[in-house]
């Protein structure tokens, strides 16, 4: 076996290229799929709760409760949506699922506060969705617990002249995304999903599509090597994923406003690797597949599934239980996931993200030769 | 006179089916070699077995004297191959496909330019250079698939039914390109189901079921029907050939309103079909001793039922 030709190579990379450029489906999946995707997923998975639909029945109409009310009223967290007048009315509200949560005040509630009487408000919620119920009723037991400790900060400074110091006091700083808004974290992770998907799919139509039409009979009839022909066929779509990573890179920054921490050259450095690995896989598929829908399915349960569900990017690996962490090591989405994290959020290079930067490395080198390896120069 | 193709014995087999059954011929150099036969006959295997993309299950093969299965790749880069599916890019155009195939055979840059001119010119593609190969009618796909198989200037050209679907008038100047490669010492080994066409062919083998039943010039392989070909012309033709199978007095076959009739000898032929007609009551128009075609020896020589 000689070398790489790189005439040949040359060759089967310009009319892979032309095939792109003539083929306005497949510019639109290569180009516009990967944002439409960054727009779908950017602004629809928050994990951000504000504005948490609330009815508020306050039967008390007294300054104290019209106090707290305007406590509810002031927050972002809820909007005050329903004004019901009965237990029934309240939870219609909750059933219509017109809101998510009801504030009831008792009628005797501003009297025994203005007497300094214990007194009870009653929260009811629909459970349905437990992470957001929960994270709704911090908010709600906050602000309820923030006015009630005003009132005894209140009486203690009407009894001794001064306010009492409170015996603890949590001072917290969010390091990496001081804001904590979640958008900060997912479009890193979201674009490694993406560029996975995209990648794959673009690639395990090219060799399937040749058997499929017959050029590949042509093809191999014809002294070309099976690495002059994949590599080849790699060089438009690295281009193509090159670009995509590059408006997904400009999307987060401009669009989700997500700052770049890190160094912007071992972001597409590590990048360029990562895709190899993901071309690579879908030309393995490609070979192995010979019909195109086959092989489009196949890279789409064996990319998109894996990177979005055990990569980290939605589920903390931390927390899945052990098997299905030993899994996750097995997807290199993980690796891209951690390392575009790093590298956005907290600015770590490869002093701290070498480990991740190497197994990808390992995964592209691995996928590539058992893709040139996979194609064979005859027919079945 | 040197042998360009030779077979021993090759045989390929899918599962149970034998495609190819212990073939063994031998091309000269030069030669426009035929393989003719039916659909499913095993042409298109021979062909895939001999450019080096399929594996025989047995016996061997040599093209210009390099081993099908050893050299497979070295053998690419002396022949040239067309496909019976049309086998190039139809969103390139002319030009790009057969820049495709130039780098992929290596062909030198110098002189390039005027080899692509000569091979436009002489498949009467130069007005259509910049037209999408998929926008071409199916006669001038099949002579760009030729252009684009002969643009590294092979040894040994191989041509899987190339004028499959092709108009009269394309299918002769695609001869026409044939006989001036022969001139040139190319050596054309072409498949066809086409009787007609096999007739331009210097030698032909004839395959069927996987088996090649004779090999020889074409005028050799007429020269396997013993006998007189007789052809009758008579009312009723349909009927009357019922008629004389039934009276089992040769190889009977109907060619449209005429029937042929193979008999061991002339005169006692033709006064034995003479007498059955008579007898049932048909009219018969003549009888004449006729010069036997391709289609004569395979409706003779193939087992009855086949043909």
């Amino acid at each position: 076996m000689s070398a790489l030709n790189l005439r040949r190579l040359g060759a089967v990379a310009r009319k892979e290229f032309i095939h792109v450029l003539r083929d306005p489906r497949a510019l639109g999946i290569a180009i516009v799929l990967p944002m439409i995707m960054l727009m779908i997923f950017g602004y629809a998975l928050t994990m951000d709760l504000d504005r948490v639909p609330l009815a508020i029945w306050d039967q008390s109409r007294t300054p104290q409760s019209r106090e707290l009310v305007s406590r509810f009223e002031g927050s972002r967290y809820f909007s005050v949506v329903a004004r019901p007048g009965s237990y029934a009315e309240a939870e219609d509200t909750l059933a219509r699922g017109q809101t998510m949560m009801a504030l009831v005040i008792p009628v005797e509630f501003g009297r025994r506060v203005a007497s300094g009487r214990k007194t009870q408000v009653q929260v009811l919620t629909d459970g349905s969705d437990a992470n957001t119920t929960t994270l709704a009723l911090s908010y709600a037991d906050a602000i309820v617990r923030n006015y009630s400790q005003e009132i005894l900060v209140e009486k203690a400074r009407r009894l001794t002249g001064r306010p009492p110091a409170l015996p603890l006091d949590l001072r917290f700083r969010a390091w990496f995304n001081t804001d904590m808004e979640s958008r900060i974290f997912i479009v890193p992770g979201l674009i490694a999903v993406i560029m996975m998907l995209i990648t794959a799919l673009l690639t395990s139509l090219t060799v399937a599509r040749e058997w499929e039409t017959g050029t590949m009979e042509q093809l191999i009839s014809t002294p070309l090597r099976g690495s002059e022909l994949i590599l080849g066929k790699l060089a438009p779509y690295f281009a193509i994923g090159m670009v995509d990573m590059l408006l997904s890179v400009l999307a987060g920054r401009f669009l989700f406003d997500v700052p770049i921490r890190g160094s912007l050259v071992l972001l597409f450095g590590v990048s360029a690797i990562y895709l190899v690995g993901a071309l690579s896989l879908g030309i393995l598929i490609s070979t192995k597949a010979k019909t195109q829908l086959l092989a489009s399915q196949f890279a789409f349960v064996a990319t998109f599934l894996p990177a979005f569900l055990l990569s980290g990017f939605m589920f903390d690996i931390a927390n899945m239980p052990k098997a299905l962490q030993a899994v996750t090591y097995l997807i290199p989405a993980r690796y891209f996931v951690t390392f575009l994290r790093g590298l956005y959020l907290k600015g770590t290079g490869l002093a701290q993200l070498w480990p991740e930067c190497l197994l990808m490395v390992a995964f592209g080198a691995l996928m590539l030769s058992l893709a040139i390896r996979s194609f064979q120069k005859r027919l079945a | 006179m040197m042998e360009t193709v030779r077979t021993q014995a090759l045989t390929r087999r899918f599962g149970e089916l034998v495609a190819l059954d212990q073939l063994t011929l031998a091309v000269e150099e030069g030669e426009i070699f035929g393989l003719v036969g039916p659909d499913g006959a095993g042409k298109t295997t021979t062909m895939r077995l001999l450019t080096g993309i399929l594996e025989p299950s047995s016996g061997e093969a040599w093209v210009d004297g390099l081993h099908a299965v050893r050299d497979a790749e070295a053998i690419k880069d002396r022949i040239g191959y067309m496909a019976q599916r049309f086998g190039l890019y139809p969103d390139l155009t002319v030009q790009e496909n057969i820049d495709f195939y130039a780098d992929l055979y290596e062909v030198p840059k110098a002189g390039r330019s005027e080899r692509l001119e000569r091979l436009l010119a002489f498949s009467n593609l130069t007005p259509f250079r910049r037209r999408l190969a998929g926008n071409l009618s199916g006669g001038m796909k099949q002579k760009l698939g030729l252009a684009c198989a002969l643009i590294h200037t092979p040894r040994v050209l191989f041509l899987d039914e190339p004028t499959n679907g092709v108009d009269p008038v394309s299918r002769r100047d695609f001869w026409r390109i044939l006989y001036q490669l022969q001139q040139e010492r190319v050596t054309i080994f072409v498949s066809t189901a086409y009787l007609d066409e096999a007739e331009r062919c210097n030698r032909i083998g004839l395959l069927h079921q996987g088996r090649l039943m004779a090999c020889d010039t074409v005028d050799g392989v007429k020269g396997l029907l013993k006998g007189s070909l007789l052809e009758v012309r008579c009312e009723s033709p349909r009927r009357a050939a019922l008629l004389l199978r039934a009276a089992k007095i040769g190889s009977v076959a109907l060619f449209g309103d005429r029937i042929h009739v193979l008999a061991e000898n002339a005169d006692r032929g033709r006064s034995g079909v003479e007498a059955i007609l008579r007898a049932e009551g048909f009219v018969c128009h003549g009888v004449d001793v006729i010069e036997p075609t391709l289609e004569d020896v395979f409706t003779s020589a193939l087992p009855s039922g086949a043909a």
